[in-house]
């Protein structure tokens, strides 16, 4: 350690700041971070956001409530779906609309497989993430079938626009329960080998073990959610607390982890595979015979007053909050979405961290971009 | 916990306005130099501080007064049987008149919500107390209502704009924002 003194002497150490990107790869869309770091060590994280800001809410002031459904599908693209029945059950329970059980199960069966397909490219991306390039392969796989089944029946693969107020646009084919059954016996199969793969493996497991820990009492206070929140132990599953759709005809366990680390994060998301599919499983052979959609005026008009809605998507919770004064368009309408404010709390857990382990962290937060910059 | 308990406990906390009113008056007045715009008078027009709606929302609304917003929205935090540690929604608001923003807070505990409210008259220089050191969550989502409507708050650790670059002219959310050039108004 002597030794080491004179280079100590010509050599000072201080922090300086670093641009982790608009465009790096580990930031998965336009996310700019500003990194103030003392050699590897991170000591401040401060995001820039608004490359991609297209204020939405601004536009849905001028906008008719079918118009704002197509909006929220640019928001988290990977949940679109949940997006569209969110602004869908606001605009229903305003106006006291009573949907057909049979639209109930399907919104649900499409949403849980929304949850599936965003959380498989997760998935994917977390293990390119920590330098294990073939789970990418693997995800992106599986998640095909999926986005194949949603085509079919939705006519587009990713922002489906498939919920509108009153039910669904049109409905389901003929093939979807057929090959959703597929789907689901293809994909038990598949999570064990995931799990072989990815999660038993000892340098992903060293990458993520013990990083980033939240703890359950700060998950709370910044306002954390989805399987961020959940893998610190913090019970706050929208699905079990505020059910909305047939999600309170179905049965499942809540995914909880107590640990709060970057590993609890990525066992909660692969334990909410499993669930989800136990979900569309119980769904998938009871889906009632009906109408698919009850008619609404042309021009919708929500009484004058106050609505909020939330709904569970593959990040935690989105809120829609809406205030009407009774015409054709929102006076007010605010998205409160999931990845804003997990976003926030990335400071705090990669602080005292390495560079390194804010790409893993950054993963298992799953960020969006264009649900932050909505 | 129901609306009506929930409105009880909340009362409680502020027992008489009008002997909270006389001292607050008095404290303001020991520390105002006459800067602030805002004449005596105009407070002890305000019947009450706390005002409780439930119509027209599907949760009991509160709106409070500037001066008692913070004293509010901690002993909603701290108080074992309200308990509110989850703010799920911060909107900034403009009613026209008013600029203001609310406050959506549910207890993880008891699972019950209420949506506080406080507004401001001032639309040129709008100030409001910042809940940063209450809730974290506030921190950002406080500095997105003052990149769309400007509202100001105090002892913020971090106030600027979050989304927008530093020069841009004006707050975008307000209803009198006028931009010829990008909006296209129906």
């Amino acid at each position: 350690m002597e030794q080491r003194t004179t280079i100590d002497k010509s050599f000072k150490s201080e922090p300086y700041q670093i641009n982790m990107g608009p465009q790096h790869p580990a930031t998965h869309g336009v996310l700019n971070l500003l990194l103030t770091i003392d050699g590897e060590i991170i000591q401040k994280v401060e995001p820039d956001l608004g490359y991609i800001h297209r204020s939405i809410e601004k536009m849905c002031e001028r906008d008719s409530y079918q118009q704002i459904v197509h909006l929220t599908d640019r928001m988290d693209y990977l949940s679109s779906n949940i997006n569209n029945e969110a602004v869908c059950l606001v605009v229903e329970n305003a106006l006291e609309l009573e949907v057909p059980e049979r639209v109930k199960v399907i919104r649900t069966i499409i949403g849980e497989l929304t949850r599936i397909s965003s959380h498989c490219l997760w998935w994917g991306i977390m293990g390119m993430d920590v330098g294990a390039l073939t789970t990418f392969f693997y995800g992106f796989r599986d998640r095909e079938l999926i986005n194949d089944i949603f085509e079919e029946t939705c006519g587009a693969r990713l922002t489906m626009n498939y919920n509108v107020p009153g039910g669904l646009m049109l409905d389901i084919h003929p093939n979807f329960i057929k090959r959703v059954k597929k789907f689901i016996a293809h994909f038990k199969t598949k999570i064990p080998e995931y799990d072989k793969l990815l999660t038993e493996n000892i340098i992903f497991q060293k990458r993520t073990k013990g990083i980033g820990i939240l703890t359950k009492e700060d998950a709370i206070s910044f306002g954390a959610s989805g399987p961020v929140a959940r893998a610190s132990g913090y019970s706050c599953d929208v699905r079990k607390y505020h059910p909305y759709s047939a999600l309170d005809k179905v049965t499942f366990n809540e995914a909880l982890r107590t640990e709060g680390d970057t590993f609890a994060r990525y066992k909660v998301r692969i334990q909410e595979l499993w669930e989800s599919l136990s979900i569309v499983e119980q769904l998938i052979d009871n889906i009632p015979e009906g109408e698919h959609r009850v008619k609404t005026n042309a021009v919708i008009k929500l009484p004058k007053g106050e609505y909020y809605q939330k709904v569970e998507t593959a990040r935690g919770e989105l809120g829609v909050y809406v205030i009407s004064t009774g015409t054709k368009s929102p006076y007010r309408l605010k998205f409160r979405s999931p990845g804003f404010s997990n976003l926030s709390l990335l400071s705090h857990i990669a602080k005292g961290g390495k560079i390194g382990d804010l790409v893993a962290i950054m993963a298992t937060i799953d960020l969006v971009i264009p649900d932050i910059d909505r | 916990m129901t609306n009506e308990a929930l409105q009880g406990i909340i009362s409680s906390w502020f027992p008489n306005p009008d002997a909270d009113k006389v001292s607050e008056i008095t404290e303001n007045s020991d520390v105002e130099d006459g800067s602030e715009e805002q004449p005596e008078a105009q407070k002890s027009i305000n019947p009450s501080l706390l005002e409780f709606i439930e119509e027209g929302s599907q949760f009991l609304n509160v709106l409070v007064q500037p001066e008692q917003f913070y004293a509010l929205m901690s002993q909603l935090k701290t108080n074992e049987e309200t308990c509110f540690d989850y703010l799920f929604c911060l909107s900034g608001v403009d009613w026209g008149e008013d600029l203001g923003v609310v406050y959506h807070l549910e207890s993880t505990i008891h699972r019950h919500i209420i949506v506080v409210k406080v507004k401001t008259e001032d639309r040129e220089n709008p100030n409001l107390d910042s809940v940063c050191d209450i809730w974290y969550t506030a921190e950002f989502h406080e500095r997105e209502v003052f990149d769309f409507f400007g509202i100001k708050f105090n002892n913020h650790p971090n106030l600027k704009r979050l989304f927008l670059t530093e020069d841009w002219v004006g707050f975008p959310l307000r209803k009198d924002y006028v931009d010829e050039i990008n909006m296209v108004i129906k």
